[in-house]
């Protein structure tokens, strides 16, 4: 009885220690995202709260804290209530699948991609739960885009796993890192490096993959859910005080599960870039953030560059283009697999 | 039964964890924060206006059009899972067999497509 007390007390603390070096990584990441995006602009962005405005998400989160929570008279309370909560919960308890390092993983789940998989898709409930429950005309509108917006890009976002899956032979998260230490570059002669990651092999899906996380995370380009011309603030507009923090704060982890995802499933995990000395003396986990942050980078400068998407044209990218483009690649990819015999057993 | 537990206990003490993270926050601002509501505080914002009806109204079938083709590529998707692990065991006999079901679903496809069920205009 002891050890399993201890092993689940174990547990808790790893939970606590990984949810709370998240959530800093994620408010440092925020801070990162506005600063990137007003260098874009030529900007300073925040650099008032401690040095650099490095202390700014703290100071946000406090400013959170003390401001009113407004429950409109029309809402139906509970759901209104809840909806943040689910999407907080939701898009944090994606991470105890994800493996920061060999070993390094909270429940290591023969089927962690599908745990994934199912947790994105759960996502969309929030955001429905709270359009709806606001009784309010912009809410609604916006939860019934952002259902639509997301469904459709989860499609594609399945059929680029399902690519992955056929390459790795696992739904294992460690196991499809693992299964990039042998690739393109290994069957060349060369030493394990970048080469033998999956993007190189998979590059169009490496592509479609990291467009449609722009869409599933409601990103700009794709932000139509909260795009402030025509929603005010989408399904979050009679949101306020900590309600709406937990509603970001589900969207920013959403956002680097996604990063942790693309690093996985195409960028090797925690593996490095080149594995000779001295990049192989550099532990997993310094690779793994690295790579969670170069993707992150990359979806900052993709918010300050592109002008945002009218809804008929992301419906049309999602249905008409990434769709048949994912399909067509599952089935040369299987095909190309079986004809060569380079099936994993 | 103990195996499986021992493999999805730590993803529900994560989840309760994460639970807990969350209603901390929800919690923090509503003992926190002082409330004064008033009536023009607490009602629907509709820019400006008294809102004219109720919120919940009709809206475009195209929406319910679209999570029903969802539910039929994401079925589609969730049958694939299973055979991309196994492809090595069940050769080139399950490839064509699954070859032939994506065409079939793919015909299907193009009827949608022809139909005008993805246009957004």
């Amino acid at each position: 009885m002891t050890e399993i007390l201890i092993a689940v007390g174990l547990v808790v603390l790893q939970s606590v220690a990984l949810l709370v070096s998240l959530l800093i990584v994620i408010a440092f990441l925020l801070l990162a995202d506005r600063k990137v995006w007003a260098a874009v602009q030529m900007r300073r962005g925040p650099n008032v709260v401690g040095p650099w405005g490095l202390f700014q998400s703290f100071a946000d989160l406090l400013k959170f804290v003390f401001k009113e929570v407004v429950i409109p008279d029309g809402a139906n309370k509970g759901v209104f209530m809840i909806a943040p909560l689910v999407t907080c919960i939701l898009a944090l308890s994606a991470w105890a699948v994800i493996p920061l390092d060999e070993g390094w993983v909270i429940a290591d789940i023969n089927v962690g991609i599908l745990f994934l998989f199912a947790i994105s898709s759960l996502g969309v409930y929030g955001v429905i739960m709270g359009g709806w429950a606001s009784n309010s005309k912009y809410p609604f509108l916006a939860a019934l885009r952002s259902a639509a917006q997301m469904v459709s890009y989860e499609v594609s976002i399945g059929f680029v796993i399902i690519t992955v899956l056929l390459c790795a032979g696992s739904l294992n998260l460690s196991e499809i890192v693992l299964s990039q230490k042998l690739g393109l570059g290994t069957s060349l002669g060369l030493p394990n490096s970048f080469l033998d990651w999956y993007w190189l092999p998979l590059l169009p899906m490496f592509v479609v993959f990291f467009v449609s996380a722009l869409a599933e995370t409601n990103r700009p380009p794709f932000d139509l859910v909260e795009a402030e011309s025509e929603l005010v603030a989408g399904f979050m507009v009679e949101y306020s005080s900590t309600p709406y923090l937990l509603f970001m704060l589900g969207e920013y982890v959403a956002i680097t599960t996604m990063c942790a995802m693309t690093a996985i499933l195409f960028m090797g995990g925690w593996l490095p870039p080149i594995d000779i000395p001295p990049f192989s003396w550099i532990p997993g986990i310094v690779w793994f953030l690295i790579k969670l942050c170069f993707v992150f980078f990359m979806f900052a400068m993709v918010k300050a560059i592109v002008p945002r998407y009218r809804y008929d044209q992301l419906m049309r990218l999602g249905w008409k283009v990434f769709l048949p483009l994912s399909l067509l690649w599952v089935v040369v990819t299987a095909g190309a697999l079986v004809a060569f015999g380079w099936v994993p057993k | 039964m103990p195996e499986l537990l021992k493999e999805y206990l730590p993803v529900a003490i994560f989840m309760a964890v994460a639970a807990g993270i969350g209603l901390a926050l929800m919690a923090s601002a509503i003992i926190i924060a002082m409330r004064k509501p008033d009536p023009e505080k607490l009602s629907a914002y509709e820019c400006g206006f008294a809102p004219f009806d109720d919120a919940r109204m009709k809206f475009d079938i195209r929406f319910y059009l679209v999570s029903i083709l969802f539910i039929i590529f994401d079925l589609e998707v969730a049958f694939l899972f299973p055979w991309a692990i196994s492809l090595g065991d069940i050769g080139v006999y399950g490839f064509w067999s699954m070859i032939i079901f994506l065409a079939i679903l793919t015909i299907g496809f193009i009827y949608e497509w022809r139909k005008g069920a993805l246009e957004w205009d």
